[in-house]
C-alpha cells in the first residue's frame, strides 16, 4: 500500500526537494548571521557584551546606542562628507564616461579599435602600480588633505568599466533616430543630450549604483589622501573608531557594530532597490549576454 | 563649433566629412585620453624612474640605480609577503570559484523565492569591507566571540586565537572574504551563463542516460568555461590586491603597530607596498615594489589565459 502510494522514484523527488530546500534556505542563516550578530550586539548594554555563553536576543534592549554614536564621534560630520565624495564623484563618472562611450560608438576614426583595446587594458592594471606616482602629483597640486584626489579623476573618462558599459548600450540604439535628428539639422552634442542619454536611463541607474556602492565603501583613497579626522568619510571614521570614540576604557563594541550597521545600512537600500539595474550591469561587463 | 578651431589652425581647406567625424570622436574620446595620459601613463612612467632612485619625500629623488631592486631580493618582508598573498590567493580563488558556481546552480533550481535568496546571498558583497571587517572581528573575539562559543558548544574544546595569532590570522581572513564574495558578482555571471545554456543539451543528455554528474562534467563546465576563466582571472587579480580587509582587521585595535600582524602573518604584498610608502615614507622602494607587482599581476594573467586554450570552449570554434 505505502509502496504503491510512494513509489521509489517520487520517494527519491521528495528528498531531493527537500535537500535543495534546506541547502537554499538554511545557507541564509549563514550570511545573515554576521548581520544579526552585529545587530543584536549593538543593542546591548556594556555588561552584555562579555556574558558566556553569548546571547543573540538581548536581556535589554538598549536603542539609546544609536543614538549614542552620533554624539561620541562625529558621525554625523563623516555622514556628510561620504555623500559628498559620492554624489560628486558618481556624477562625474557618469557624464564623462557617457561622452567617452559616446566618441567610441557613434564616430569612426583612425585608431578607434586600438585605442579602445588599450582602454580595456587598463581594467586588468591593478590601481596600485601607480599610486605613488599619483599622489605625488595631488601633493603637488597641494590636493592632499581635500577631497579632489577622491573625486576629480572620476571626471576623466570615469574608467573603462563605466564607459564599455555605456559603449555596449549605445550601439543597442538604432542609427536611424541619429540620422534623423542630424537631417533636422541638429549637432552631435544635441543628439547626444536629447536623443541618446534619455534612452540610456537603464545603463544610468546601473552606473549610479556600481558608482554609488564603489565609492561609498571606498577605503584606500580617503587612507591615503585624508589626514584631518573632521575630513574622514564613514569608511576611513569607521576604521579609526576606536580612537575617535572617549569611552574612559570601557568597551565600545556596542557602539562599533551600531555605527558598522548606520554604515552599511545605505549600500544595502540602494542595492535592494535597484538591483536589477546592478544585475544587468555586472552580466554585460562578463559578456555572458 | 569646428570653424574657430579650423581658423586657429589656419586650415584653408574645409575638412571633408570624415574629417570632421574624426576630428568630433577625439573630442568626446578626450575627457579619457586626458585622464589615461595624466593618471596612467605619466605615473607608469614617473614610477619606472622613481623606482631607480631613493626619495623620502623631502629631499629630492637620488639616483640609485638598481638598489633598491637588490634590496628587494634580500627584504625579508618581500618575501614574507609573496608568501601571504600567494597563500590567500590559492586558497581563497578556488573555493570562490567552485562555491560561487555551486550557488548559481542552486538558485538555478526551479525553487520558491528564487529572487528573495539570491538578494540575501548577496547581501555580503554590499557591504563595505571595513564594516564587514568589524562585524567579523567581533565574531572571532576569541574569549567570548560567537565563533569560538559555537566551537566550545559543539564540543570541539577551545577555538583558536583567529586574528590574535600567525597560524590563524590567514585562515580567518579567508573565511571573512568568502562570505563576502560567496554570494557575489562571481555568482551573478555564473547564475546568467547557466541560464544562457540551451535547454535542449541537457534533454538529450537525459534521452542518452547522463547522470547528474556527466552532465554537469561534459554540457555544463563546457558551455561555461570562458565565464570561469573571466570569473577566475579577475578573482586571481583581486585577490592578489587583497588590501583593506587586512589592514582593518590587523590594525584596529593595535594602532601603533604597522598592520600586518601579528608576526607580518597578514602582510600582504599591496600591505607591504602601503607601509613602504605611506608609512615609512622610502617612495623609491615603494615604486620599484610597485613594478614587480605589476609584472606579478601581468605574468598571472598572462599564464591563465595561455593555458585557458587547453580547456576553454567558445562556440562556434572546433575544438
Amino acid at each position: 500500500m505505502i509502496s504503491e502510494l510512494f513509489p521509489a522514484w517520487r520517494v527519491k523527488r521528495i528528498i531531493r526537494y527537500v535537500l535543495l530546500y534546506a541547502v537554499a534556505y538554511g545557507l541564509t542563516i549563514i550570511f545573515a548571521l554576521p548581520f544579526l550578530w552585529a545587530v543584536s550586539s549593538s543593542l546591548k548594554p556594556v555588561n552584555e557584551l562579555f556574558l558566556w555563553p553569548p546571547q543573540l536576543i538581548p536581556k535589554t534592549w538598549r536603542f539609546e546606542n544609536y543614538v549614542e554614536i552620533w554624539h561620541v564621534a562625529p558621525l554625523a560630520r563623516f555622514f556628510v562628507n561620504t555623500v559628498f565624495v559620492t554624489v560628486f564623484s558618481v556624477s562625474g563618472r557618469i557624464l564623462s564616461a557617457a561622452l567617452v562611450a559616446y566618441g567610441f560608438a557613434r564616430f569612426r576614426f583612425p585608431f578607434r579599435n586600438f585605442l579602445f583595446l588599450l582602454l580595456l587594458s587598463t581594467l586588468m592594471l591593478p590601481y596600485q602600480v601607480t599610486i605613488i606616482p599619483t599622489f605625488l602629483l595631488f601633493k603637488a597640486f597641494g590636493w592632499l588633505d581635500t577631497y579632489n584626489p577622491l573625486i576629480i579623476p572620476n571626471w576623466f573618462g570615469g574608467g573603462a568599466f563605466a564607459i564599455f558599459l555605456f559603449r555596449q548600450f549605445f550601439l543597442t540604439i538604432p542609427k536611424d533616430l541619429d540620422e534623423a535628428a542630424k537631417i533636422d539639422g541638429a549637432n552631435t552634442l544635441w543628439i547626444f543630450i536629447r536623443i541618446i542619454l534619455p534612452l540610456s536611463k537603464p545603463v544610468v541607474i546601473t552606473m549610479i549604483v556600481i558608482g554609488f556602492l564603489e565609492s561609498w565603501n571606498d577605503f584606500f583613497g580617503p587612507l591615503i589622501y585624508l589626514n584631518t579626522p573632521e575630513k574622514y568619510t564613514l569608511s576611513l571614521g569607521l576604521a579609526n573608531f576606536q580612537r575617535v570614540v572617549s569611552a574612559g576604557g570601557q568597551a565600545t563594541e556596542h557602539l562599533l557594530m551600531a555605527a558598522s550597521m548606520v554604515m552599511t545600512l545605505p549600500s544595502i537600500l540602494v542595492f535592494i532597490l535597484l538591483q536589477r539595474y546592478y544585475i544587468q550591469g555586472v552580466v554585460i561587463s562578463s559578456g555572458s549576454k | 563649433m569646428i570653424a574657430p578651431i579650423k581658423q586657429r589652425l589656419g586650415l584653408s581647406t574645409p575638412l571633408t566629412l570624415s574629417q570632421r567625424e574624426a576630428l568630433q570622436g577625439f573630442i568626446y574620446i578626450s575627457p579619457w585620453i586626458i585622464g589615461f595620459l595624466v593618471f596612467t601613463v605619466g605615473p607608469m612612467i614617473a614610477s619606472a624612474y622613481l623606482s631607480l632612485t631613493d626619495y623620502n619625500i623631502v629631499t629630492p629623488p637620488r639616483w640609485a640605480g638598481l638598489n633598491n631592486y637588490e634590496y628587494m631580493f634580500g627584504d625579508r618582508l618581500f618575501w614574507k609577503s609573496i608568501e601571504n598573498t600567494l597563500y590567500y590567493t590559492i586558497i581563497f580563488v578556488p573555493i570562490a570559484i567552485a562555491g560561487s558556481l555551486a550557488l548559481a546552480m542552486l538558485l538555478n533550481q526551479q525553487i520558491a523565492g528564487r529572487v528573495a535568496l539570491r538578494t540575501l546571498y548577496f547581501l555580503p558583497s554590499v557591504t563595505p569591507v571595513v564594516a564587514a571587517a568589524f562585524l567579523w572581528l567581533w565574531i572571532f573575539q576569541p574569549q567570548i566571540g560567537l565563533m569560538n562559543s559555537i566551537i566550545s558548544a559543539l564540543g570541539l574544546g577551545n577555538g583558536p586565537l583567529w586574528l590574535g595569532h600567525p597560524g590563524s590570522s590567514k585562515p580567518a581572513l579567508i573565511i571573512i572574504s568568502l562570505w563576502g564574495a560567496l554570494g557575489g558578482n562571481t555568482m551573478l555571471i555564473f547564475l546568467a551563463a547557466l541560464q544562457g545554456i540551451p535547454k535542449e543539451l541537457y534533454e538529450s543528455a537525459d534521452i542518452d542516460g547522463a547522470g547528474g554528474v556527466g552532465k554537469f562534467r561534459y554540457i555544463t563546465v563546457p558551455s561555461i568555461s570562458p565565464v570561469i576563466l573571466f570569473n577566475t582571472v579577475l578573482g586571481v587579480i583581486g585577490a592578489l590586491q587583497m588590501f583593506t580587509l587586512a589592514y582593518v582587521a590587523s590594525s584596529g585595535r593595535q594602532q601603533q603597530f604597522s598592520p600586518g600582524g601579528p608576526l607580518n602573518s597578514t602582510l600582504f604584498y599591496v600591505l607591504h607596498l602601503y607601509n613602504s610608502a605611506f608609512d615609512f615614507w622610502e617612495m623609491g622602494y615603494a615604486s620599484a615594489l610597485a613594478w614587480v607587482f605589476f609584472v606579478i599581476v601581468l605574468a598571472i594573467t598572462g599564464f591563465q589565459l595561455w593555458t585557458s586554450r587547453r580547456w576553454v570552449y567558445y562556440e562556434g570554434e572546433d575544438n
